[in-house]
Parts: C-alpha cells; structure tokens; sequence
C-alpha cells in the first residue's frame, strides 16, 4: 500500500518554475531515498508534502489524505526532520523537544527520550543558542523519533552530524522500518542512502528523472571492469567502453550492461590474467545523471 | 607577550567599514534630534516666564526619578531645560547604541566564528577587542564634536561653547563607558544574546539606582555613573570633572576585559552558562503557553514603560493650566474652545489619551509581527510540520497581542489614574482618567486586526506602521495645521470617544470592535491560504 503518492506535482514562484513534474510513490514499510544536488527541488517538494507550500498543479497525497487541505490529521501521524534546524536561542534543547512533541498532539515517553538524548549524546540542560548545527540536528531528531510516526520524512538530517552520530541515525532508521514505518530521506550522502534505502528517486531541476530499487537502476547502467591479459588491449574505441584507462598492469575501464557480452568475448582473445568486476555505486549513478544532463534513460 | 596586538590597524578598520552605515545613521540621528529639540524648547518657551512656569511644573519626584534632578531652575534657561530634560535620556540611547555595536564585533563575531577566522591569521590576541575599544573611542569623540559643534552654531544665548561642548562630552563618555562594559560582558557570557541582556541589566540597574537615588537619597545616585554625569550640570555648572571620572571609568574597566579577553579560551564564557531545564512545563508545552513564554519579557517591560508613561502625565495633570494657558501651541493642539480650570483638565485628558493609546499600539502590532519574524528565520516550518493548523497558529499571536493590548492600556490606564488623582487631590475621579484611556482598546484592536492581515497575506507589513504613524501626525499637528476634516476621519483614533469632554458612544466602539474582527478573519483566511515561506 503507498503512504504517499505524488503525481505530476508542479510549483512556480512567479516566473520561477521550481517543480516541473515530480512524481514519486513511497510504499508502507519501505525507506526511500530522494536524491539530487542542491536547488534541484529536493526542499520545495517536502515543503509541499508537509502543507507549508502549495502545489501549482498536479497530486500529493500521505495517508491517501491531501497534503494541503489534510494537513493537520496526516500531521498528527508523520514527523519530519529539516536539514537546517532553527531553534529558540532562549530555550533549552529538551523544552523544544518538548513542545514539539506535545505540538504533535502526543503525550512524551521520557523513557524513549531519555533513551534518544543518551544515545545521540545530546545535553538536553543547555540553551538551543549554544548548540553547534549538529547539536540542533539532534534535537530535531529526538524529537522525531521520541514517538512513534507513520511516516518520517528526513530532509537532510545527518549533514551536521559526526560519522558515529551518523551510525546511531541509521540504526533508528533501520528500526523505524522492522515497526513497518516509512521513511522518505533526502540526503546527500550517498553512502547512507545506499545502506538504508529500498527505493530511490532522483531529481534534476524539479524533475523526478528516476525512480526505481537500487538493483533496477544499477541494471540500467555500467559495471567497472578491471582485466590483466598477456597480450596488449585497446578496446578504448569499442562500443560501450567508457573511461578507459590503462593501470601500471592492466586495465580499469566501464562497460554499458547490455554490451557486457560483447566485451567480454573480446576480451577473452587476448589471455585473460585476471579479471575484476564491480556494481556501479550510487555516486556513479547520480554522477552520471548530472554529468549527461539528465539526457540517458 | 609579544605580538598581542599585531594588526589593529586593518582590524579597525574593517569594522569601520562594515559599521558605517550604522555609525552615520545613530550619529545623524543623535544630531537632528539634539539640535530639533533644542530649536523647539526655545520656540515653546520664549520668554522668561514660560520658563519660570514649566519649571514649576517639572519639580516632582516622577518627573525627578525619569530626567533626574533639575539643576539651575532659578534661572531655567533653555540650555538648562535641554541639560535637565533631554541629556539623560539622550545618554541612555546613546549606551544603547554603544552595546549593541560592541557586541556586534565581540561575542557575535566570536559566536559566528568570525573571530576564529581572524584569529588563525598572524593576528594577535588582544588586537579584535582592542580594535573594538579604540573604534568606539573614535566613534564617541566625533560625536562629542559634532554633537558640540550643532548646538553651539544653533546661535541661542544660553548654550554656549564650553556647554555645547561638555554636553558632547557627556554623551561620549557614556558611549565608551558602555562600550567597556559590553567588553566586560562579552567576557563573560557565552552569547552574543546573553551579552546583550547582560549590559542591558547593568545600564537599567545604573539608571533605576539613579533615580532612586535622585528622589529619596542622593548619596545612592553617585553609585550609579549615570548619576555622575547629570552633576556635571551642563549650560549651569558646567562641570568638567564627573566626565573625567567616567571616562576613568570605562579605562579601568576595559583593561580588565582586555585581560580576561587575553586569558580565556575562544568560544568560552566566564560566566558559566546557565542550564536550564531538561524539560518543558506543561505550560510552555501549549502553543499559547509558549507564545506567551517568547513575549514574557516584552509583555512586562511594555507593562511597566506604558505605566511609567502614564504616570508621567498623571503627576502632570495638576500644572494643566500653566501648561496650557501661556502655550499657543498647546492651545491650537486641545482644539478651537479652550475651557478653564477642571474643564481644561479634562480636555487634556482626553488628548493624553489618545497619545499613550497610540503609543500604546505599538508592543501590540510587534506582537502580532512575532509570527512573520519567526517565519523569517525559518522557524514557523517545524511547528507547522506537526499537528497545529495554520489558523491556530495565527489565532496564538493574535491571543498574545490582545493580552498584550489589555496588559498595557490597563497600566497605562492605572499608572496615569492613581497620579493624577493623587495630584489633583480629588477634584477628578480615577475611573474618569481611567476609562478616558481603555476606551480606546477598540481602535488598538482595529491595528491589531490590521497587523494581522499583513502577517496573513505574507507582505506589506509597513502600512500598518504608516496607518499607526499618520494617525499620531493627525492627532499631534491636526489642530495646529488645520487638517481637512476627510484626513482627520483616515484615522481610527477619531473616531473613538473623547471621554471625559464627550459622551460614551457605544455605536462607534462597537463599530469599530466589528470591523477588528472582520480584519481577523480576513487574515485567517489569507494565511491559511498562502505558502509559509519557512
């Protein structure tokens, strides 16, 4: 079943064309990943989820609910996570956690607080104006994950955090998913989104350009290939071939997957020595997205 | 210790640099309103006995605690009304100015990580704060020049060179002594907010010892240094010596924040800073309970400036008459039929009114204005990703600025009520005074009503600033230029009841109280609509 549906979503800021067709499905129990550099849409999309910007056109939908005229019920089931967390100077990080909590209409489990604000090491006594940007990340988070959503929507929430901080985010991801929550993470660490993600979606320039599981999209795309042969190889000019580069032994080039065939009986004339492949990494992916202009499908 | 002040000079300069605009604005405006003043003392009081009449008005312990002792009311001269009227205040502004400049370029250069950036140069240690110290001290002595200079060339026989001058002076001065302490603040706390609140505790603390000091006992009024600066007795006494010790002062106290600047950790506080609680209250875990919680401060300190306000014209009430009937331009401001004896009082009254009712709008329109700020700074996002809809969370701001309307009319209401009573001995009722000001709580709803409508169309929010500022020009010059009367009718301040000279007008009131709420609702609407920007 899809918590969330958007289809054709489009917004214009005057002449401004932010979102051109955004089109994005996130099924329960599933994390999905939303991918793509900074200013493609990433924000004006979850703005638009959360019933704070108004679509110009086209669907959204959490819950099966309106996210503009909705907001408040599918509100009540989702919490959501900003990249850039902006907090009262004058309160202390655990009277903020608090509040929102309380915002969402829910009563605080200090246990679970207690266990986050331990966990993420969070000194929840000190005034927000005091916290480093990683520190007010970690309030935002605690307060996201002290109860229990639905629907977590994550807009960049680990760019202020340290790697160990970073584990400890992914760990509660990983738990929010075995509940049968979703979870749709803007990010940009590629990493991360390939360790904990089903699904992914890309956006370019307020254009969802792919959609798919990581092992549909790997499909579409390049293996690296690393070959040692007795005898010298070119296949710098084959069809297919990219990146071809000659190491102090060998050979590390890219191969299209439904030429795989091709190269590899070429390849084998030439005594093959050794031979290493490896899946393409989601960097390569996104790189190439925005490397060819969005041009390959 | 070598090398602790490398590079001043770039250091200085490039804070000059980013304060320029500042620095010429609160300079300009330190001028026109010195020089204006000035210029409209010697046009309301031109002869010996306007002057001997206001003052006999102005020797009361209200009028004592707020401007400080009157120095020379035997020959109450204009320089001596300046000195004693405006020099204080002026001096507050001025420390205002000098600690929110300083800690620009201190605690939030080093919160921002500015002073980190510097610092990882071949700068030395000591050279931001001292840079800060000798840009302030420039700052101040120019405009002790200017300050000088604007008053001597305004040609009037009672201000002369050497007073222009030492009332300059007097001004700088506190303009360096302050900077010192908001150096020593910014030493001690940890924020840039926390250094704010801290010099701002030390200048409110120096000037209410003043004025305690000032009309109970004045030994206690040389603790405070801004009771130094009122005995150097400008245009009077002319007294060198209380800004020679000021100035003291400040030198004392700024080698000590250079030293503890030199021996502390960057980033750290002295002070430790204070933690609070881990959790919320139930209160503060209610929107409106935390919206109330965010404008405490703001509710109390309007409370008690709009009490004092009031107050302040109350201990007047009783001098109508002296004020009133030697005055052309008080005269023109009641309007064509000017009354005698406690008639006159009233129609004073129900001017005053309508000027701390205007005054009074003003903390209500920031409260409503609250909401677009945080919006501004990309708060409003979080609270309405969770489970508060937009109109109730636009319902909160206005709810606190309705509170905030009750809080300060009331005190107003009170504040001028109890000292008039007192004053007039009870020739007049207190709820006279008092309801001659809550009947205009209406009209203040009708701004409030409007400030929400800005807020929830998302732009313009200056009109209501503009609406507010042109219906005190109508009232203030309305009778002095003769306005047509379509322009007196703009404002919703007219059409209000001048309790006590007229009769209630319960129509009007209610009138006006519907179209407050019909602007409410519009604005409910408008903002529910549009996109939340962050």
């Amino acid at each position: 079943m899809a918590v969330l549906e958007v289809k054709g979503l489009t917004k214009s800021f005057g002449e401004v064309k932010a979102l051109s067709g955004v089109d994005l499905t996130v099924q329960e129990g599933e994390v999905f990943g939303f991918i793509g550099p900074n200013g493609a849409g990433k924000s004006t999309t979850i703005r638009i989820l959360l019933g704070i910007l108004k679509a110009s056109s086209g669907e959204a939908k959490i819950f099966g609910q309106d996210v503009w005229s909705d907001a408040v019920d599918i509100h009540k089931r989702i919490a959501y996570v900003p990249g850039d967390v902006n907090l009262w100077p004058n309160l202390t990080g655990g009277q903020v956690i608090d509040y929102f909590i309380s915002l969402r209409g829910r009563e605080v489990n200090q246990a679970r607080k207690q266990e986050l604000i331990e966990r993420f090491q969070l000194d929840p006594t000190k005034k927000s104006g005091t916290y480093s940007k990683g520190n007010r990340q970690k309030v935002a988070l605690v307060a996201a994950f002290a109860q229990d959503a639905d629907l977590y929507i994550l807009d960049e929430p680990t760019s202020g955090l340290d790697p160990l901080m970073e584990r400890v985010f992914q760990e509660y991801v990983m738990e929010a998913k075995q509940n049968g929550k979703s979870v749709l993470l803007s990010s940009h660490i590629l990493s991360e989104v390939e360790r904990l993600c089903d699904h992914v979606g890309i956006i370019r320039d307020g254009t969802v350009i792919e959609t798919g599981s990581l092992d549909e999209m790997r499909h579409l795309t390049r293996t690296h290939l690393y070959v040692e042969t007795k005898q010298p190889l070119n296949l710098e000019d084959m069809p297919g071939v990219y990146d071809w580069q000659q190491e102090k032994q060998g050979y590390s080039f890219q191969v299209d997957t439904e030429k795989l065939d091709d190269v590899i009986k070429k390849i084998s004339e030439y005594e093959v020595v050794k031979l290493e492949s490896a899946p393409p990494t989601l960097e390569d992916l996104f790189m190439r997205h925005y490397e060819s202009g969005g041009a390959m499908s | 210790m070598t090398g602790m002040f490398q590079k001043i000079k770039p250091i200085a300069l490039m804070q000059l640099r980013l304060d320029r605009v500042r620095l010429l604005v609160w300079i300009v405006a330190f001028i026109i309103v010195t020089a204006g003043t000035t210029l409209i003392f010697e046009g309301l009081y031109p002869s010996a006995d306007d002057r001997d009449q206001l003052a006999a008005s102005v020797v009361n312990p209200a009028i004592t605690a707020l401007l400080g002792p009157a120095y020379g009311f035997d020959d109450y001269h204009v320089g001596a009304i300046l000195s004693h009227q405006m020099l204080l205040l002026t001096a507050v502004v001025v420390a205002i100015m000098s600690i929110l400049l300083v800690t620009r370029h201190t605690r939030e250069d080093e919160e921002d990580g500015r002073v980190e950036l510097i610092r990882s140069l071949p700068v030395g240690r000591m050279s931001t704060l001292t840079a800060v110290m000798m840009n302030k001290a420039f700052t101040f002595v120019v405009l002790t020049i200017l300050i000088g200079l604007s008053l001597v060339v305004l040609g009037i026989d009672s201000i002369d060179l050497q007073g222009s001058l030492l009332y300059g002076a007097v001004l700088g001065v506190t303009g360096i002594l302050f900077a010192a302490i908001t150096a020593l603040c910014a030493q001690l706390a940890e924020t840039s907010r926390g250094t704010i609140s801290l010099a701002f505790t030390v200048l409110i603390v120096t000037y209410l010892i003043r004025a305690i000091g000032d009309v109970s006992n004045e030994a206690l009024s040389w603790v405070s240094p801004l009771g130094w600066v009122i005995e150097a007795q400008v245009f009077v006494e002319n007294r060198w010596w209380p800004v020679l010790m000021t100035l003291g002062l400040a030198i004392l106290i700024a080698v000590v924040a250079l030293y503890l600047n030199a021996k502390r950790d960057l980033g750290a506080g002295l002070l430790p800073s204070k933690s609070g609680k881990a959790e919320a209250s139930k209160f503060l875990r209610t929107p409106l309970g935390f919206t109330l919680r965010m404008q405490r401060t703001s509710l109390i300190a309007w409370g008690i400036g709009l009490f004092v306000f009031g107050a302040t014209y109350g201990s007047v009430l009783a001098e109508t008459e002296t004020y009133v009937a030697e005055m052309e331009v008080m005269q023109q401001m009641l309007g064509t039929e000017v009354s005698e004896g406690l008639a006159l009082i009233e129609q004073f009254i129900a001017m005053l009114a309508v000027i701390i009712s205007i005054f009074a709008t003003i903390p209500m329109i920031l409260a409503v204005y609250r909401l677009a700020k945080e919006e501004k700074v990309n708060r409003t996002e979080q609270v309405l990703a969770t489970a508060i809809s937009k109109t109730k969370l636009l319902s909160t701001y206005l709810i606190v600025a309705l509170i905030m309307s009750a809080i300060v009319m009331v005190a107003a209401s009170v504040g001028m009520g109890v000292t008039g009573v007192a004053m007039l001995e009870g020739d007049l009722a207190f709820s006279t005074i008092f309801n001659s000001i809550m009947v205009y709580l209406p009209a203040t709803w009708l701004m409030i009503g409007l400030a929400t409508l800005l807020v929830g169309i998302g732009k313009w929010r200056g009109l209501a600033w503009l609406y507010l500022g042109y219906s005190f020009v109508v009232v203030y010059l309305g009778g002095m230029l003769e306005f047509p009367e379509w322009m007196e009718a703009l404002s919703v301040y007219e059409h209000i009841p001048n309790l006590p000279i007229n009769d209630m007008n319960w129509l009007a009131v209610l009138t006006i109280t519907i179209l407050a709420l019909i602007l409410v609702v519009l604005a409910m609407i408008s903002y529910s609509r549009r996109d939340i920007n962050g």
